[in-house]
């Protein structure tokens, strides 16, 4: 079978990381698969806000998906709708059984992502650059976690749809969120049908494909930290 | 046995193995999962004998005690105050840790002591087990800072700023004449004519930024030179 873009069934889109694009945040990153781009601020841990939502065991995961009003071919109403509250929701429960939260309590970790350019896959994306952003800000994690959808298109197992695929009849599309140490899933959705057999397949394709951009991470944050290694030795 | 699977001053992402096998002794920023043990933070792996730790590159101050760190004072309450010192929550400052005498709570106004917006030297007295921060003023030094300013950097870049034994922040003050306190939770303050504080918090941010670069110190003596014509 070929993929629209010529892709084999199990190849992700071109993929780029970079930490520490926000000045102002505590971390930050950028994920680019295809044409979706990513940019994530991590702000915290600090103060909570609203106080009433503290908890004094742990901290406070706050996360806020926001797709950029010229992020789509058809202008987007700007601001919160039902999708982004709803992937927001999505998007902080996939991060945080990886954070171990009680290193912190009664405060606050504010997450914001911002989608500038979606071409299907951007809760993934925004999953990914998260991660990223929270572990440059210094956050304990006990993994990163890194996500990608795969899929059924015309009865094939695939990995990483782009808009093109999603669009096509009896689609079914399931993004997921991996910790790759761990071999744990911490986000698993699916919207449509598919078989048993078909599912078993895919998933396997996402796994994979969880593994390439777990390693994207890990150089992209090795990077902005590479040169700052001298700092500490010197100091001895 | 154990053995070592990142070497000493390595960085390490979250997630990633360090060493396996129950030789070794998980610390700061490591876990233990089954026989291995685990980064749970970006940093430099440090080991010293069997402990392995990883030391931070990025995040909040966490407070410990003896620290001495500069607050901003954010609310005057009925017998203490609350003091934002760039950590996680504020930290409390009691009337009994600030002032000598004896003050009448019913009777007096606590905030002709300290008012909200005023720069304090201060220290960590005691950090509870859930994370309530105590300061105290009780210690010579310890004061209320008049004017100037507050820059804000990392907290793991001030030993940088500082220097070897306080070359660094000496060097500044030397060329620009202001007055000059850093605190261990990454505030610095300064006070000096305005074109002077200017210069001085873009040697620090200068710092800050290139704190990787071997021989820093002779590039913060170029620009404190070239801008103090």
């Amino acid at each position: 079978m070929k993929r629209p873009d010529g892709r084999k069934p199990e190849d992700l889109r071109p993929m780029e990381a970079k930490v520490g694009v926000i000045e102002n945040a505590t971390g930050s990153a950028m994920f680019r698969i295809g044409n979706t781009i990513a940019i994530a601020g991590v702000y915290g841990p600090r103060e909570m806000h609203p106080k009433r939502l503290e908890d004094p065991e742990k901290s406070v995961i706050k996360c806020y998906y926001d797709m950029y009003s010229f992020s789509v071919p058809e202008r987007k109403r700007p601001g919160p709708d039902r999708r982004s509250i709803e992937l927001s929701m999505v998007i902080r429960n996939a991060l945080e059984p990886a954070i171990l939260t009680k290193e912190f309590p009664k405060s606050g970790i504010d997450i914001f992502v911002s989608i500038i350019q979606a071409d299907a896959g951007t809760r993934c994306a925004a999953i990914t650059a998260a991660s990223m952003a929270l572990a440059d800000a210094g956050i304990p994690m006990k993994d990163l976690v890194c996500a990608v959808a795969c899929g059924n298109v015309r009865d094939t197992a695939v990995a990483d749809l782009n808009k093109e695929e999603e669009d096509v009849e009896l689609t079914t599309d399931i993004p997921i969120a991996y910790m790759p140490r761990a071999k744990k899933i911490t986000l698993l959705q699916a919207d449509g049908d598919l078989t048993a057999e078909r599912f078993k397949e895919a998933l396997k394709l996402g796994i994979q494909g969880c593994e390439q951009i777990y390693e994207l991470q890990k150089k992209a944050l090795r990077e902005k930290y590479q040169v700052s290694g001298e700092m500490i030795e010197d100091k001895d | 046995m154990g053995n070592l699977v990142v070497n000493e001053k390595n960085i390490v992402i979250p997630g990633e193995e360090i060493a396996n096998g129950m030789d070794f002794l998980p610390s700061f920023g490591t876990y233990r999962d089954g026989e291995s043990i685990i980064a749970n933070r970006l940093g430099l792996v440090s080991v010293r004998n069997r402990v392995i730790k990883v030391i931070a590159l990025n995040g909040v101050y966490m407070p410990q005690m003896e620290d001495l760190i500069i607050g901003i004072v954010k609310d005057v309450g009925f017998s203490g105050w609350t003091i934002d010192i760039g950590s996680v929550t504020y930290a409390n400052l009691p009337v009994g840790e600030a002032v000598r005498d004896k003050v009448e709570l019913l009777k007096s106004d606590i905030s002709k002591f300290y008012e909200i917006g005023d720069i304090i030297i201060t220290k960590v007295m005691n950090v509870t087990k859930s994370r309530i921060v105590q300061l105290s003023m009780r210690d010579h030094g310890l004061r209320k800072l008049q004017g100037g300013i507050i820059v804000k950097v990392v907290p793991q870049k001030i030993p940088r700023i500082i220097g070897k034994q306080g070359s660094m922040v000496g060097m500044i003050k030397e060329y620009t004449k202001c007055d000059i306190s850093v605190g261990q939770n990454g505030f610095i303050w300064i006070c000096g004519p305005a074109d002077k504080m200017n210069i001085t918090k873009r040697a620090i941010k200068l710092i800050e930024e290139k704190s990787h670069i071997s021989g820093l110190t002779d590039k913060v003596k170029e620009f404190l030179e070239s801008e103090s014509k």
